[in-house]
């Protein structure tokens, strides 16, 4: 998986939960992972499809989750499932939406689909097409993981050939 | 949270009210709560297109915020649905998927303006201010009832 697709989603990731918690946060852990996703808390998959196919994964604690939403409200929200479910995949849809902008300002066009909770506990396991990246950002809140599993379309149409 | 100068209604200072448009339930009472702090009321809510299209017809708000990336049918073409049966309908888009290609697609299709998410309520604000033009009064608190 190349950099210049990975870079856009560091950097959204970057601006969303700093301006959202207002504190930095850093990239921790960084690892390529080819065994099946398996999952750590609340999570969210976001399908992309076009010129750039494949999935990012949003992973939090729930209490992460909890303390992100009212970070990202701007009031104190109780801990309840519904509300950290919902936090979780509208972080995703931020961060995503943000990567894909810069991405399709670069010439790249695809579509974002709506986030889905990933409620199993383990995903499809990456191929050496879509071998997956896990990035660990850690803020004041928790731990966020993003996993990110992307190829270029037309990679994926001859391997398939 | 911040609060601003509230923004009502020139004709007769009550309150602009939105129709807020967003599959997402967290990002619907987000932007309830930044509306209220500038003295506004959430007249409807919607999580997707068709829905939104329903509820406009209904309650006919003041503005609407709408989402990009929704189930059924997506945001620019809801606003374009809305725009062709009300031509003065105010759509303001807000999404995070803010590139010139989207941006430009939903100016084209009907909408005023775009905010980009996560969503600064200073940045709404101001976008408010302007889609309302002279149909917005800043009502200050000692000037309310006025």
């Amino acid at each position: 998986m190349k950099m210049e697709l990975i870079q856009p989603f560091i950097n959204a990731a970057d601006a969303v939960l700093s301006q959202g918690l207002k504190s930095p946060m850093v990239v921790g852990n960084l690892a390529m992972e080819r065994e099946a996703y398996r999952r750590k808390g609340v999570a969210a998959v976001v399908q992309l499809t076009g010129d750039i196919e494949g999935r990012v994964i949003f992973d939090l604690a729930p209490k992460t989750a909890a303390e992100v939403a009212s970070h990202f409200a701007g009031t104190e929200l109780p801990e309840t499932d519904d509300l950290v479910r919902e936090a979780v995949c509208e972080l995703a849809n931020q961060v995503i939406g943000n990567a894909v902008a810069t991405l399709n300002d670069q010439g790249f066009h695809f579509r974002v689909h709506p986030p889905e909770l990933h409620t199993s506990d383990d995903g499809p396991t990456s191929t050496e097409d879509t071998e997956a990246l896990v990035l660990c950002f850690e803020t004041a809140s928790g731990n966020v993981f993003m996993n990110i599993a992307l190829r270029y379309a037309h990679k994926a149409a001859a391997a398939g050939a | 949270m911040e609060q601003f100068v509230p923004i009502k209604r020139s004709k007769d200072g009550q309150p602009v009210r939105y129709l807020i448009v967003d599959d997402s339930v967290f990002a619907r009472k987000n932007l309830g709560r930044i509306i209220e702090t500038f003295g506004g009321q959430v007249a409807g809510e919607a999580g997707d297109g068709l829905t939104a299209i329903t509820e406009y017809e209904r309650i006919k708000p003041d503005i609407v915020l709408m989402d990009i990336t929704m189930p059924q049918m997506e945001g620019i073409e809801a606003a374009e649905k809305i725009v062709q049966q009300n031509p003065d309908a105010r759509v303001v888009m807000v999404s995070s998927v803010g590139y010139q290609e989207n941006i430009v697609a939903a100016l084209q299709r009907g909408a005023r303006h775009f905010v980009q998410k996560p969503v600064k309520p200073e940045v709404l604000y101001e976008v408010i201010k302007y889609v309302l033009g002279e149909d917005g009064a800043l009502v200050s608190a000692a000037g309310a009832g006025a």
